[in-house]
Parts: C-alpha cells; structure tokens; sequence
C-alpha cells in the first residue's frame, strides 16, 4: 500500500524531528524580544547589536568560539553518557577534578620540554575528569544505584575537595600582596610553566598572515574540541564499542541476551563522558588563565546538559549548539555593556532558558505526532 | 456498520467495511495483524471516528463520538490488555467511575457487592466480588473486564482476542460463559486469530485484509481452510507435515538444575531434560510456571542454584550469553521486544547482533559496513523481510516481519542448538505457517530444538516429545503421540498422572 508515500511521511517527520531546536531558537527570541519591549527597548535593534557585536567581525567570533569551547566539551561528555542511556550530572564535578589535575601536572613538572608537557597535562585533565565519572559509573554497573543521585552529589564533593586542594596549593602572594599585607581574594593555584600553555590561534594565524587580534582569547583548545566531537561520533557510530555502547542505551535486556557485557559498557561510557569533561581544562587552565580558579569552571558543567539537549545528543549538533550558547552569552555580555546595563545580561539567560524548555516542548509534541500516527 | 472507511496517514486502515452482526449472535471477527479489526472495533466503541460511513444499532443511526457514548449505546468493549488496578477488590474495579453512592459521599459498596453477586450468578462467572484483583487468576481478572461492562449495561460486547491470555481450561469456562450470555439476548463480537476457535464458538465469522471485509459466512457452512485462505489471500498449510525421523546424539542436557528468582523465591526445581539431535523436545505449561527461566539459565542469562548443563559432553553450566552463543546456541527469545531485537537499530544492524564484534563484521575495532550490507542484503532476499530495506529501524517493521529478523539471524551460524521461546506470539497465520516451516527444516538437518509455548496447538503439533512443566518442575515428559488435550491441560494445571512416565524414569532413559 502506497509505500512511496509512507517513505515520504517518515522523511518529512524525521527531518521536523532534527530541526525542532531551531524552531526552539526562533521562539525563544520571539519571548525574548517581549521582554525586551517591557524593558522598554527595541527588540530588533538590541537582536542587531547583539548578533553584529558577537558574529559580525573576527574578534568577536575569535571570543564566541573561545566561550563555545568549554561547552562542547562538557556537552560531548552528557552526550556521550546519555548514548549509554546514562543521565551524567556529574560534568561539573569532573571539569573541578580534571582542571585541578591537569593545574598540577602544569606547576609540578616545571622542567619538561613543551613536548612533552603538553600532552600530559592535556592527558591529566581527561583522567581526572575520567577518574571522577567511574566511580558513579562503577556504582551504577555493579549495584545499580542510579548514576543522577551519585553524579549531583559528587559535584560537591568535587567542588569543596577542589576548593581545598587549591588551598592547599596556593600561590605564593605577589610582591605586591607582601607590602599591603594581604591575602589571596579568591584562592587559585601558582600558574603552570610555559612549557605546559596551550598556543593561542591568534599567534598561529599571524604566522601564516591572517589577520586576527592577538588579545584574543581563542587557543588551541577549540582545535582539541572540535577534533572530540569527530573522534565521538567515529567511536559512536563506526565501532563495535559504539555499537555496543549504544545498544545498552537503546535496550539493555536485548543487549544481555546479544552477549553484551552490560557493566562494562556502563563503566567505560561514564569514563569516556568523564574524560571528555575533564577535558575543559585544556581552555580556562591551558589556553587562558593559567592557573586554577574554581570560579573558572563553575556552570560548564551544567551548561553542557542544556547543550546536549538542544543539540540533540549528536556530537556536530553539540557543536553548534555550544557557538550558540557562545553567541548569547558573548553578544549579551556586549549588549549590556553598550546600553550602559539597560539590557541585563541576566536577560540572555532567560533567552537560554527557554530554548532549552521550547526544545524538550516541541520534542514532545513531535513525539506525540508520530505516535498517533502510528497508531494503527 | 455501514461502508465504514477510516484513513489513517497514509494507510487506509479501513476500506468501506460492511460489518453487520445479528442480535443475540457471537460473532467472529478474524484477519491478519493490520487488517484493520482493531480500527473496526475501535470506531464501533468511539476511540476512532470514522472518516466515512454510518453506524446503525437496531436499525437505528447513531454516532459514537467517544467511549461513553459507546456506553450510552449499550456497546461495551473487552481489551486484550487488562485495564484493571491490582491492589483493588473486584468490586472496586467494576464500580471505578460509576460508583453508587449513599448520602452523596459514601461509596455503597454493599449494593455494588451484591449486583456483582447477582450478575456472575446470572451468568456463571462464579467470583468472589471481595477478592482482590492481584490475588486472582488471569481467567478470573478477565471475567472481572466482563462484568465491569456488563455492569456498565452493555448488550453488545466486543472481546478483542480474549483467549490469548488463558489456559485451555480457562479458554472452556470462557465458551461457557460467552454461551450463557448468548443465552440471555447479548450479542458478543469476538476478535481472534485461532480458527479453531471460531469454529467452536461463533455463529458467523467475517473476515478481514488489507482493511476490507473478504467475507462473511455461517459459521456451519465453513472450515478452517477456507476461513486461513481469506485471510491471507492464498492458500496455507494449517497443518505442519512432520516426518518420523531417527533422533542421534544427545545435544542438551540439563542435570537437576534450580534456580532462584529476584526475591530469592525458586523458580526452578530440580529440571532434568534432554534433547537429541533432530528432536523438537516442546515444553507445554502455563506462562509463568518458569518457562522463561528455563530458557535464561541454559542461554546464559539467568544464573542456577544447583545442577549442571552440558552441550554435547562439554559442562556449559555458568558460561556467559557470549560464550554460550559461541558454542552455536541460536535462542529464539519469548518477548521480542524486550531480548529480541533494539527497535532504534536498522534491519542490518539488528541482523549482526550478538555477532557484530567478531570477524566478518568487524576490521580491528571499526565495523566493517559493507559487509554487514551485503549479508543483510543476502539474508533480507532469502528470508523475504518487508519491506526489503536494510536501513529501516527495526520498530517499524511488523512483528511478523520482525520476527523473520530474528529467525534469519539465529539460524544463521548453522546452531547446533535451537531455543525457540514462543515462537510465533502475536503472528499472523502466514507468518506462523513461516516460523514452523523453519523450525521443521532445522530438524530435519538434524538440530535439536527445545520449544516452548504457550500454544497447547504449537506444541502438539511440532514436537517430538513433550515436557509438561509446572510451578518450576518438569511434571512429565511425553512422547507426542496420541495425546488427550485434556490429559495435557490437566497436568499443566497441577494434575498428575499416575499412568504416565514419571520424569525420573525418563531421565534415566535418555542417559
């Protein structure tokens, strides 16, 4: 019976499915803009200013791409998590242990060559935030306690543990400091040698002559991210890893009765997600600051769930929905500067906020559509 | 009802049916999965609206909107599934949503108790209005359904496959009450699949494919065949052929094994049993009497308390699912939804599952696609899969054809072993006539199969010999020959036999 037609239907639904969050985003803005006319302002002209600020020139998109960062890496961990069937909470907890970790290796091993000391702290900050996922990843295999509970609570203990060790391992007070007889305002670490920072692609690009403003915050953190989003989806979806992997998050009892190792499957996806989170460390620590600041990382983390979700668990989509993240949190930083605070930032997190409810909104609401359409 | 047609997207579900049924008649309703019985019935009960058409009752035109017009109109409707609240009594189930009350706030579950009384005396229900669903048969919860509606007055009752669920002797005491209400003036529409039963119990059949009505006859002036022949639009062969052949090596055998459930409750007592290559050894019994942990401890899945399971000579007791399907154990899973296939997959993903981490699926750690391609091509042609195209998700596919997926690949690796679990569940009659075909082609290439169903007709009609399994204990084994179905039933309900072999004896023997 007319299959042709029901091929068609399928197509048209499959791709209303994909592109849910963008009528998320048009939305989002419309709500926006209605309170940006409370406000008392235009909603086309701050739109304007905000997107031609953020995108409109190469400093900006250098700085929304530097804000994008940290989100693709901590939305590939939930992502990646969540193709396991596995609900990771936790990226904010690992991105405190794996930055921490990887500030270590960057102040301790102060005589390694670049060569090498790059690649270990780089290595440092995925097996810190590694380490951190599996112990709820074990829990979960083993006992079944349910990986939400354990991730939530471990972020605290890896907030406060953190907030310790940096204590701790506190920098020595400055010059400065010693003649005013203060103390640290917000404790961080000493900073990590040379040898350990990552390039910034404003040094990079001027050696091949393109022009790009050197006080530009993107590194080569970005280039990890980017090639962390290839590397997941290759793993997901061309391996016999990620098909296993993926099978225990579609059906774990057909996955058992298929001869697939459940437990291991759950620990090695919760460690790879951990990884993936710990791997902001590589921005803030290796590429900007230098040196660990808990404030650095707070809400990463948490953001990374907002940006799974918007960018469907699909590691490109991530992407993309990290530099939309980038554009609104850099362009609303600009925006409220510009209209002298008029426009609060807080503003584009309410924008935030809604994509994220419209998704799951419209999500649903699809769902609904094609289960009563399959219901004969 | 009156050149009824309903389009779904798509599908026209419905093709200007005519659907009549006589006043105080059983009437049966049959057809493949998809041929629209349910559409039909849901439209005669108000789930669905009709897109085109009419609806008379009693020569009146009426329109159903919703279910509780169908109430209004005396229709009533019994679901496959269940729709009752375990932790509740019978009373509280029936009354739910219309309870009598005193003085406006009290619920009068006295007069509620005594209209079921009287309702179940009326028609020979014979339950106990006070018993609590969660602690009453599967028979019985299904004679509560009944009442809920004809407590609701309904004239018109509509079963949607009601016997699928019960035991042969359920499925008698049933025809004695669906007689009893005939008795009394109700008209009783009957969905099912097994023609058997329209036989036994209706006074007309019509048949339904591709969302039209093929025909309706009486149900004396008809047969079987010609009843499967409508259906499916061809002829089929209801009866398996099955040719005595001689059995060889003993392939699986199972030592006293036990084993526990979840709540450290036995399910499994001391089972003995064998099968030899070229034999179907069938497992009948009761669901839930631990046919599915059977077939988890010799796959591998369920861990045992005691005993011992070898393949041939080799002890695979406590081996893992991977290393017992390396042993060429082919395990046709009970619910295919729930082990047998993940729906999100594609037709060819799910056709390498369980062997997608070896060679010749795999290059190193990467999957190696075009192979996996060209074998679920291969497989798709010879097992006839529909639609024909590998990267469909396997949730879209119909059970039948879904358990064509499953069938092509277990029977794949040449299995020394086949464990077929129910294995024709939910099918149409061609799709069965399909899984017994290959069932049988495998004992004829000399594998030893172990069935189990639930179907007494299945087990009888393909195995070679018989294990009545009950409460976890293996109460008899049978050789299939001259069988009284009701000796069956008997011993699946907790009856023994003292003429039959006992299962000692017989264990003995295929030491």
């Amino acid at each position: 019976m007319n299959k042709e037609k029901i091929q068609k239907g399928n197509l048209f639904f499959s791709i209303v499915e994909k592109v849910t969050p963008i009528i998320a985003i048009i939305g989002a803005l419309i709500i926006g803009s209605i309170v940006i006319l409370l406000i008392g302002e235009d909603p086309i002209q701050v739109y304007k200013m905000m997107f031609g600020l953020a995108i409109g020139n190469r400093d900006g998109w250098g700085n929304v791409l530097f804000r994008a960062t940290p989100l693709i890496f901590t939305g590939l961990a939930v992502a990646f998590a969540f193709r396991c069937g596995l609900f990771n909470i936790g990226g904010e907890g690992q991105v405190y242990v794996g930055a921490f970790l990887a500030a270590y290796v960057g102040f301790t091993f102060i005589n390694f060559p670049a060569i090498i000391l790059i690649p270990l702290t780089i290595a440092a900050s995925a097996i810190g935030g590694a380490f951190w996922a599996t112990i709820p990843g074990v829990l979960k295999a083993k006992k079944g306690i349910h990986e939400v509970i354990i991730t939530i609570m471990m972020n605290w203990i890896a907030a406060s543990f953190t907030f310790y060790l940096a204590l701790l391992y506190k920098a020595p007070p400055t010059e400065a400091m010693r003649m005013a007889g203060v103390q640290q305002m917000i404790p961080h670490t000493s900073e990590i040698v040379e040898a350990a920072r990552l390039p910034r692609i404003a040094s990079i690009l001027s050696k091949i002559n393109i022009q790009f403003p050197a006080h530009n915050p993107l590194n080569v953190s970005f280039i990890i991210a980017i090639i962390a989003a290839f590397l997941v989806y290759y793993i997901l979806w061309k391996t016999s890893l990620g098909y296993e992997i993926r099978a225990v998050g579609y059906n774990q009892t057909a996955s058992e009765y298929a001869g697939i190792n459940i437990s291991k499957n759950i620990i090695l996806a919760m460690m790879i997600s951990g990884a993936l989170a710990g791997l902001v460390g590589t921005n803030e620590l290796m590429g900007y600051k230098f040196r660990w600041r808990q404030d650095l990382f707070t809400n990463l983390g948490f953001n990374g769930i907002a940006v799974a979700l918007l960018g469907k668990n699909h590691p490109f989509g991530v992407v993309l929905a990290a530099i939309l993240f980038g554009i609104l949190s850099y362009g609303g930083a600009l925006v409220n500067i510009f209209t002298g605070g008029k426009i609060p930032r807080e503003l584009i997190m309410v924008i935030q906020a809604v994509i994220v409810i419209l998704v799951v909104i419209s999500d649903e609401i699809i769902k609904r559509v094609i289960l009563r359409r399959k219901a004969e | 009802m009156k050149n009824i047609t309903k389009n779904f997207p798509l599908v026209k579900a419905n093709d200007k049916v005519i659907f009549a049924v006589k006043m105080g008649e059983i009437h049966a309703l049959v057809g493949e999965n998809g041929a629209g019985k349910s559409t039909l019935m849901s439209i005669l009960y108000g789930l669905y609206q009709a897109d085109e058409g009419e609806i008379f009752i009693a020569g009146k035109k009426v329109n159903i909107s919703n279910p509780n017009k169908a109430i209004e109109n005396k229709i009533g409707m019994v679901h496959q599934h269940f729709m009752l609240i375990p932790p509740l009594t019978v009373i509280e189930n029936v009354i739910l949503g219309m309870e009598p009350r005193r003085n406006y706030f009290f619920v009068d579950l006295n007069k509620a108790a005594s209209d079921i009384k009287n309702l179940s005396e009326k028609y020979g229900f014979k339950i106990d209005p006070w018993a609590k669903i969660e602690d009453v048969s599967v028979g019985i919860q299904q004679r509560v359904e009944i009442v809920k509606v004809l407590y609701r007055g309904a004239e018109i009752l509509i079963l949607d496959e009601p016997t699928a669920v019960l035991t042969p002797q359920e499925v008698d005491e049933l025809f004695k009450i669906l007689k009893s209400l005939k008795k009394q003036g109700k008209t009783i529409i009957f969905i099912t699949h097994k023609l058997n039963e329209v036989m036994e119990i209706s006074d007309r059949v019509t048949v339904m494919r591709d969302g039209k009505v093929v025909g309706t006859k009486d149900t004396i002036h008809t047969n079987t065949s010609e009843i499967a022949t409508l259906m499916v639009g061809r002829e089929v062969l209801l009866k398996t052929s099955k040719i005595d052949q001689k059995t060889g090596k003993t392939v699986l055998r199972l030592e006293q094994v036990s084993a526990f459930n979840q709540n450290k409750y036995p399910v499994l007592k001391d089972i003995s049993l064998s099968v030899k290559e070229g034999q179907i050894l069938g497992i009948a019994g009761v669901e839930g009497n631990g046919q599915t942990e059977l077939v988890e401890v010799i796959t591998g899945l369920k861990p045992i308390s005691s005993g011992k399971i070898y393949l041939y000579e080799h002890n695979i007791t406590g081996l893992n699912p991977r290393k017992i399907r390396e042993l060429n154990i082919a395990h046709i899973p009970e619910d295919r939804r729930k082990r047998g296939f993940i729906g999100e997959y594609s037709v060819a993903e799910n056709l390498v599952l369980g062997s997608h981490y070896k060679p010749p699926f795999v290059k190193g750690s990467l999957i190696d696609f075009p192979a996996v391609h060209r074998y679920a091509n291969k497989l798709i042609a010879d097992y006839d899969i529909r639609p024909a195209v590998k990267e469909n998700l396997l949730k879209s596919l119909s059970g039948g054809n879904q358990q064509k997926v499953i069938v092509a690949r277990e029977l794949q690796g040449e299995p020394v072993l086949l464990i077929a679990a129910q294995p024709t569940r939910g099918l149409d009659v061609g799709s069965i006539e399909f899984v017994h075909k290959q069932i049988l082609n495998e004992r004829s290439k000399g594998k030893a199969i172990l069935l189990v169903s639930a179907e007494l007709d299945e087990i009888l009609s393909l195995s070679d010999e018989i294990a009545v399994i009950y409460e976890g204990r293996i109460v008899e084994i049978l050789i299939n020959k001259d069988i009284d179905r009701g000796k069956l039933g008997f011993l699946m309900t907790g009856g023994s036999s003292p003429g039959g072999k006992s299962n000692k004896t017989q264990y003995a023997d295929t030491r």
